[in-house]
């Protein structure tokens, strides 16, 4: 657990300013302030605050549904874990935005979204002192996992994903990108992601561990 | 889901399957598993697949269908057709090249290291694990007996027992009243009782909507307590009393006159269901395994019986420490003995081990609930690490997930059983 958090430094304090500049990027597809309407993604205004696919009328992803329905309202950590890299979050969300990787970037853009938001004073100016997450220092990434180490762990996954990938209520975790697995797993071990039984189940996992099991179920047969 | 093919011979399939490599030469070491339940049927696949043919694996269970308790209840509400509860053990034999006998275990020699069968066969082991299941306490519950069980039933081991509570159930006449004696701690699925209270109820709800439900239990509280009894009062208003710790007991059941009595009063019940005081399946204890309350004992990070290290006990049988009697626990519980029994056999890597349970449980419709936690062995027992519980006042749409979630594990572990 230190591990994914311990070589991330002091998270940097948004300018909303220039915050308006970096949102032209989201403007492709997302409208904010007065009037501001559904577009290719929902509109904005009130995003601090609000469940995750909480706008009646905008035809959201069932993963990105299933977040909020079981959990997920957007905060300041969420909203950065999501700008970051919209998967770690939300798998199969339909925000087809690759991520945004420059933190200083995405705490202006997110200072920005909180002027439009009706309650700022729940809304940290700054973001929260400890890092926003899932932050997984690039190390974490690179472990290689050991598939044999991996078998043995996955036989507890296995009693709720099944093997074949097959997917009746609880979701297909075979054949992922060995990244996006890492990174779904850390966002649940860190509360990132709202589900319980799998927050129970990341958050006794270690890096290597979490690392074979990526490695075993991208190729499993 | 169903598997329908009919049993495959173990000799033919198995010989052919078999022809793996042998470990240095020397003769296979052989494994028996006791009960192709959650438990058995788990450790039996995973030490056969696991082991790639190194290891001999024998599974004996007298039926040839294995229905699930688990999800018996929704049967009973009308979620859920009786047939989908349904196992049976081909792809063990044809995929796995396990070794499956239908038959009834009845002696287990620990100095020969042999076990019996009602046919007549003696088994040989290098090791041996034990997943019987329950049995019941005979005289627990005065006037009642197994013998019983057919105008009382407990339907606590799935199969006809259950369709006999259901077709009783649907012969009952509005205004009725349906009896259940719930039993006391340790047994089967904490929150089985109260699940299957609120799947009666949405049955009687529907069709005889001035029945009465009254529980008669021998404890304070139950798992899940306040959720359960929220959902009875949104639901099923009025319907549900549930008579706790205090009134004393059950003074007698009347099988024959389908009578209760208990504190003087005698209560006709339409239907009486009677879920007696648990115990580990007497396989177990014809064994020794057992200690004086009738469970096994077992080491936490190798469900070895703390009575005999070449014999593993799984399950509902067990005496763990912190892990409920589930099928989630059995099959979590199997995967550790399947690696520490072929470490001991094979000299295969030995793991930490790990454990964890998740009970879902339906109060209505598209109205679910869980409980769950994790589990480390410490020298003296399995421990509770973490765990979660759903709340009171949930949203509707995360309650209809959670009942979702129960459809894909009902899929999940029944695969990692049976496949
Ligand atoms: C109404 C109800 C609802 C439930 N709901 C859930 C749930 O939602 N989730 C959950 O996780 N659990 C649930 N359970 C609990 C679950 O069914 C048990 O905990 C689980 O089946 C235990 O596994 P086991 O291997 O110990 O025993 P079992 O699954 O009972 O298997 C024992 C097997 O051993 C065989 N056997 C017995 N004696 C012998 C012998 N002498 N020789 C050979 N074979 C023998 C039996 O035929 C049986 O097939 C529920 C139980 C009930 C009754
Ligand atoms: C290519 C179009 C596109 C771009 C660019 C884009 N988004 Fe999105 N966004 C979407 C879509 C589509 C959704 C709905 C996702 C779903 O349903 O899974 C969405 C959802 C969201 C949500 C969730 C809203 C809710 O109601 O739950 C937030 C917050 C968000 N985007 C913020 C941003 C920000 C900030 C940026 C810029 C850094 C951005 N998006 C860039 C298309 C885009
Ligand atoms: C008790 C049942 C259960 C067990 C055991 C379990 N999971 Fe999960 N898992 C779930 C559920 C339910 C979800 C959906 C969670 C959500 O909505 O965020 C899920 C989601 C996931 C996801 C994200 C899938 C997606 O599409 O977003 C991954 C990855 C995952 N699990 C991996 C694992 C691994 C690895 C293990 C074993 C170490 C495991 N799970 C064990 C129930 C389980």
């Amino acid at each position: 657990m230190v591990a994914a958090g311990a070589a991330v430094a002091e998270p940097p304090t948004g300018d909303a300013e220039r915050g308006k500049v970096v949102f032209k990027v989201c403007a492709a597809c997302h409208a904010i302030g007065q009037g501001a309407k559904n577009r290719i993604g929902p509109h904005l205004n009130g995003v601090f605050g609000r469940q995750a696919g909480g706008i009646d009328g905008f035809r959201y992803s069932d993963g990105l549904k299933r977040a909020g329905v079981t959990g997920l309202v957007w905060d300041y950590e969420s909203l950065d874990a999501y700008i970051e890299n919209p998967k770690a979050l939300v798998s199969h969300t339909r925000m087809n935005f690759p991520g945004m990787a420059d933190a200083i970037d995405r705490a202006h853009v997110l200072a920005y979204l909180r002027r439009f938001s009706d309650n700022p004073a729940n809304i940290p100016e700054a973001p929260p002192r400890h890092p926003p997450s899932p932050k997984l220092p690039p190390e974490v990434l690179q472990i290689k996992g050991d598939p044999a180490f991996g078998e043995y762990l996955a036989s507890e996954c296995t009693t709720c994903h099944r093997a074949d990938g097959e997917h009746h209520g609880i979701p297909s975790i075979t054949h992922w990108p060995v990244d996006d697995f890492v990174v779904a797993m850390h966002a649940y071990k860190q509360e990132i992601r709202a589900n319980p039984v799998m927050r129970m189940i990341a958050g006794r996992l270690s890096d290597d561990e979490i690392a074979s099991l990526a490695a075993y179920f991208a190729d499993i047969e | 889901m169903m598997n329908r093919r009919t049993f495959l011979g173990t000799t033919a399939a198995v010989a052919a399957l078999l022809a793996a490599p042998p470990v240095l030469g020397a003769a296979r070491p052989k494994v028996v598993v006791i009960g192709g339940g959650a438990g058995g049927a788990t450790a039996a696949r995973y030490i056969a697949k696991d082991s790639k043919g190194a290891i001999d694996v024998t599974l004996i269970e007298p039926t040839r269908t294995y229905y699930t308790c688990f999800f018996s209840n929704l049967y009973l509400g009308g979620f859920r057709e009786f047939d989908s509860l349904g196992h049976t053990y081909g792809a063990l034999a044809s995929q796995h090249g396990i070794n499956v006998v239908h038959d009834w275990a009845v002696g287990v020699d620990r100095d020969a290291r042999t076990v019996t069968l009602a046919g007549g066969d003696t088994l040989a082991y290098d090791a041996l694990v034990v997943s019987p299941g329950i049995d019941f306490v005979e005289g627990s519950v005065p006037g009642w007996s197994v013998t019983s069980q057919n105008k009382m039933p407990h339907a606590y081991k799935a199969g006809s027992q259950t369709q006999l509570l259901k077709a009783q159930i649907e012969a009952m006449e509005d205004g009725g009243t349906y009896v259940m004696i719930a039993p006391p701690n340790p047994y089967r699925c904490p929150p089985g009782p109260y699940e299957r209270i609120s799947m009666v109820a949405h049955m009687l709800k529907q069709t005889k909507p001035s029945s009465k439900i009254l529980i008669f239990d021998p404890k304070d509280k139950f798992s899940k307590m306040a959720l359960f009894q929220d959902g009875w009062q949104r639901h099923y208003p009025g319907m549900v009393e549930w008579v706790g710790g205090d009134f004393g007991a059950i003074d007698e059941v009347r099988p024959d006159s389908m009578e209760v009595l208990v504190n003087g009063d005698t209560i006709k019940a339409a239907v009486c269901n009677v879920i007696p005081a648990m115990k580990a399946g007497t396989v177990a204890a014809r064994a020794g395994l057992t200690n004086d309350q009738g469970w096994c004992p077992i080491v936490p990070n190798t469900m070895q019986s703390r009575l005999d290290e070449r014999v593993y006990v799984l399950g509902d049988a067990t005496l763990n420490g912190d892990m409920p009697k589930s099928a989630f626990s059995a099959n979590s519980q199997a995967k550790v003995c399947a690696m520490a029994v072929r470490h001991a056999l094979t000299g295969s890597t030995l793991f930490p081990a790990k454990y964890a349970n998740t009970c879902w449980s339906l109060i209505g419709t598209d109205d679910g609930v869980k409980v769950g936690a994790s589990y480390e062995p410490e020298a003296e027992k399995i421990a509770k690490t973490s765990g979660f519980i759903s709340q009171v006042g949930e949203p509707a749409d995360l309650r209809q997930r959670t009942y979702e979630e129960s459809i894909g594990w009902y899929a999940g572990i029944t695969a990692d059983i049976f496949s």
